[in-house]
């Protein structure tokens, strides 16, 4: 009965409950995510944005509720992750080339279908540096750039990016923004990320979940059309510069309202 | 230029040691027969090598060591990794294993004799015994502090519980692992030599340090307490270099 159209709902949670030390974080939280979309999230400090997605992606016990992935649980999809902090994330005793392969190799797949996988992501990647060199030897951005190619390797159905470019200079942040795009570009495949910086949360999504403190609700998800490929001028455009604004109202209501 | 004679700076030190024993000997301050000059004792370690003597204590010794050393690893790694997955174990034992290696070793001497007996097993259990609870801590050590970002990195990769301990946390715990085995190989050279010295020995470094001292041999000593030390730190050294080849990562 589910449509597969993109724009239609691809994770669906409802009921969700979490809470922290008797304080609630989530109580019966309903949330739609659309299928080939890249949406972001973003709220006050506190508000669990992190844990929303870390919960999602079975990293965090929920307390209650349920999450499904086009009515299958997480068990049964494929799912990929990039943690902020590439440092301790990737693998440092494997070579570059062989965290791509890992999730693969978990997989199960032999030997020559994870080299063609590999050799396929490398070369859609356009990489320019050395993926035989052990993560440590690398800079940020390519160690980031790494993860990013691990997490893609599986063919997940989902990507969750949890602030996945605020330990980068900005000059490398706005060509990994590039990168992402790229990526979504060829692939479609649904994002969810987590950013603290609004501008970075509008310029990539298609919807920006804003969402209030805890205990946690949607305040409102403020959609953002702008065609891709986006680029540095998409971000002195006045639909924008409105979407901006009108997030960073909604966000300051929210952080004012008392808790 | 400057930078090959820098590399020569280590060696500065130890001439400059030898330089300074040899002018106190030559002084007169001390007695000659408490204290030789170095080329004494340099020619008292030439012929404990040559004749066989100091080259059959010192194989002793590192037989000794090492195989204190391999008991230890055997017992204390796959302890630690028992202990240390499991925060709630480990907070059970923490207290008597922190005790025990905060125990000098050498006050378990007579309670060893009493178990082993007077002879080679007392040696090596007392040595194993400790050098297998610095492993076995610095394990724990390691396992437990893990990186949790790459166990949940495996975890979203789909590995398992058991994956997960073999992809991630047994190579997150090596480094630590590391510094454990040589610290315990250390510490195993330390209770040998003392053990050599006091519990019914007839060789190795220990027993022949102290003999040459009853005998007032003093060049002999000094030869035995230099091949001891040397003993030391070539065993540190080799285990550095092993560590720096096996975990190439390792504070990166």
């Amino acid at each position: 009965m589910t449509s597969h159209s993109p724009g239609s709902p691809h994770i669906t949670i409802r009921g969700l409950t979490k809470a922290f030390a008797g304080v609630p974080l989530y109580d019966g939280f309903n949330l739609d995510f659309a299928r080939g979309r890249i949406t972001s999230i973003f709220g006050p400090n506190g508000c669990g944005k992190s844990t929303l997605i870390n919960m999602i992606a079975g990293l965090m016990p929920m307390d209650g509720g349920q999450v499904l992935f086009d009515g299958k649980t997480l068990r049964e999809t494929v799912i990929g992750y990039v943690f902020q902090n590439y440092r301790d994330a990737l693998f440092p005793w494997k070579r570059a080339i062989d965290n791509i392969a890992y999730p693969l190799v978990r997989a199960g797949m032999d030997r020559a279908a994870i080299d063609a996988r590999v050799d396929e992501l490398v070369t859609s990647f356009d990489i320019g540096f050395d993926l035989k060199r052990y993560p440590y030897e690398l800079s940020g951005g390519q160690q980031q750039l790494v993860s990013i190619m691990r997490a893609l390797a599986p063919r997940p159905e989902v990507l969750f990016l949890d602030e996945p470019f605020s330990a980068l200079d900005y000059e490398m942040t706005l060509s990994m923004r590039d990168k992402l795009q790229e990526v979504f570009h060829a692939t479609g495949v649904t994002m969810i990320l987590v950013s603290h910086d609004l501008e970075e949360a509008v310029y990539l999504a298609d919807h920006v979940l804003m969402l209030t403190r805890r205990p946690t609700r949607i305040a409102e998800v403020i959609d953002f059309g702008a065609p891709r490929p986006r680029t540095s001028a998409t971000l002195s455009e006045p639909g924008f510069v409105r979407a901006k604004a009108h997030a960073l109202d909604v966000f300051q209501r929210e952080v004012r309202r008392a808790p | 230029m400057h930078h090959r004679l820098d590399a020569l700076l280590p060696l500065a030190g130890a001439i400059l040691f030898v330089v300074l024993w040899w002018l106190l000997a030559l002084s007169g301050v001390i007695d000659p027969v408490l204290m030789p000059a170095p080329q004494d004792a340099a020619v008292a370690l030439w012929k404990g090598f040559a004749d066989g003597t100091l080259t059959h204590d010192f194989w002793q010794t590192v037989w000794r060591t090492v195989l204190s050393f391999v008991i230890a690893t055997a017992i204390g790694v796959p302890l630690g990794i028992a202990l240390g997955s499991s925060s709630r174990v480990y907070a059970a034992v923490e207290f008597v294993i922190d005790f025990f290696r905060s125990t000098p070793a050498s006050a378990l001497f007579p309670m060893f004799l009493v178990i082993f007996g007077v002879g080679e097993k007392t040696k090596i259990a007392v040595a194993a015994f400790g050098a297998a609870l610095v492993i076995l801590f610095n394990v724990a050590y390691g396992v437990m502090n893990a990186k949790k970002t790459r166990q949940a990195a495996a975890h979203v990769m789909g590995a398992g519980r058991l994956r997960i301990m073999v992809d991630v946390t047994l190579w997150e715990s090596l480094p630590q692992t590391f510094v454990g085995m040589r610290s315990g190989i250390s510490l195993a050279l330390v209770i040998v030599i003392v053990a050599e010295m006091f519990i019914g020995s007839t060789d190795g470094l220990g027993q022949r340090v102290i003999n040459a001292q009853m005998v007032f041999d003093m060049p002999l000593m000094y030869a035995a307490i230099f091949a001891a030390g040397a003993l030391g730190y070539g065993l540190n050294l080799l285990f550095l270099v092993i560590e720096r080849r096996f975990v190439h990562w390792g504070g990166k």
